[in-house]
């Protein structure tokens, strides 16, 4: 199917990356037919907010839903079946089966079914045990923490396990955040800056225990969570966990396909899965050309501009999405951003402010170029060291500036 | 066209800034400042680009 004769799109995926395909779209002057499908009930909303202001009963979920810009939600002109799951996606017949039975044929097809929980080995289903990726599981999270238990128990220090620990723990309640490396998030940002983000909790009096992992989860006998045996031994009386231990890409529905699945759809450099299919968000694999790294990204800022991207390439732009990944996280009164490129075997140096005053620039380095950027409360800064890195930088050009 | 920021939902991401340097600048004191309420129309593109990467859908253009 020529590019430009696509006449009816199919967006498998109904959150940012989907959402931002279909604005593009449109934006794009595509005026064919555009249908969506949606596994959850709701039209697109916004997830940052779940582990913060929704969470944290700020918001409501009605302050949630995705907008295009300068119009409704309704101009946008899509199909939406919502509701319903993708089930099997046929590249021979263009066509995407559903969990009910029906078939959505397409001529352009966008997969944006991004990533699902991870739960621990043996989780039961309990009262009170939590995961966190949908508005249902933060409405239901919120209830227990609005009934003011005496404990709540946050299992993952990675950055939704920080984020409710903090929301939780600004709401007044006690928090016991259990990480199962030494150092938080210790693979992402290396040692020196994992601490950091560990003392940070501590600070505001979170119970955080580090190297621990959970044992088992003991019931009233009743259905509901009574407490948590950790690895250390101890056990730990909480009826409100939060299990935040990552997330894995949404794929099982495409495994007969024959698009190459591997720790998410493999895509080009363009974002292209297969002819006329393309990938975007969480669930997108593809060689990202300015960092020489095949990668897959599981950031807000990602999912919106590779959902935009992957529009355009199946409207025939071929351009390569070569961008420089960028996140935030908001903890207490901290905001945490990270540009770039970032682990524990790269070179760290801080640049600007000091880790004892929480507010700082660190940069990492890695084969003589700036590849990243942490910053803790210093969002210019951060942006300016991102577009460093978006040039090319070399290190010492960076550390110079 | 007239840019309004919600300075209620602004975190000071600072990608508006990267989008339209013209129109947005963190300063170093962390707040957004709006360097220009009624940009020019050739940077329209640019401005609507800052609506769309802001984390927190916080700028509107209106007119």
């Amino acid at each position: 199917m020529s590019s430009r004769n696509r006449r009816n799109i199919v967006v498998v995926g109904a959150s940012l990356a989907g959402f931002r395909a279909v604005e593009e779209l449109r934006h794009q002057e595509y005026d064919g037919a555009i249908t969506v499908v949606g596994a959850e009930p709701h039209l697109p909303y916004d997830r940052p907010p779940l582990s913060k202001q929704v969470l944290a009963g700020a918001w409501d979920a009605e302050r949630l839903p995705l907008t295009p810009i300068g119009k409704d939600v309704d101009d946008l002109d899509v199909e939406w079946r919502l509701g319903v799951a993708a089930s099997a996606l046929d590249l021979g017949s263009d066509d995407v089966e559903l969990a009910d039975g029906t078939r959505v044929p397409y001529d352009g097809l966008v997969i944006a079914t991004g990533a699902a929980v991870r739960t621990l080995p043996g989780q039961p289903e309990l009262e009170g045990l939590h995961t966190l990726r949908t508005l249902d599981d933060c409405l239901a999270l919120r209830a227990d923490l609005d009934a003011a238990p005496e404990r709540v128990v946050v299992v993952g220090a990675g950055f939704i396990g920080a984020e409710v620990a903090a929301t939780a723990r600004q709401r007044g309640l006690e928090v016991t955040l259990l990480e199962a490396l030494a150092t938080p998030l210790q693979r992402a940002l290396g040692d020196e800056m994992g601490r950091v983000c560990a003392d940070i909790h501590r600070e505001h009096g979170v119970d955080l225990r580090l190297s621990t992992g959970v044992d088992g989860f003991d019931d009233d006998g009743h259905g509901r969570l009574r407490a948590i045996r950790l690895t250390d031994g101890t056990t730990v009386e909480a009826d409100v966990a939060v299990v935040g231990v990552g997330v894995a890409p949404s794929t099982a529905w495409l495994a007969d396909s024959g698009l190459t699945i591997d720790n998410g759809v493999v895509c080009d450099e363009t974002c292209l899965a297969a002819p006329d299919v393309v990938a975007a968000g969480d669930i997108a694999r593809w060689p990202n050309q300015r960092f020489g790294e095949v990668m897959r990204v599981e950031h807000w800022e990602n999912a919106q501009e590779q959902g935009a991207h992957a529009a355009r390439r199946l409207l025939g732009d071929l351009a390569p999405y070569e961008p420089v990944p960028w996140f935030w996280s908001d903890q207490y009164d901290r905001k945490i951003q990270l540009a770039g490129r970032s682990s524990a075997d790269d070179e760290v140096q801080i640049v600007d402010g000091s880790i004892e005053e929480r507010r700082f620039v660190a940069l990492y380095g890695r084969a003589g170029r700036v590849v990243g950027v942490l910053g803790m409360n210093r969002p210019r800064p951060v942006m300016e060291y991102r577009q460093l890195i978006a040039d090319g930088v070399s290190w010492e050009d960076a550390l110079a500036r | 066209m007239r840019v309004v920021v919600d300075f209620d939902l602004c975190e000071s991401n600072a990608l508006c800034m990267q989008a339209a340097p013209e129109v947005f600048e963190v300063r170093d004191d962390d707040f957004l400042y709006v360097l220009d309420e009624n940009p020019p129309e050739e940077l329209r593109s640019k401005v609507e680009e800052a609506v769309r990467r802001c984390p927190k859908q916080a700028i509107s253009i209106e007119g």
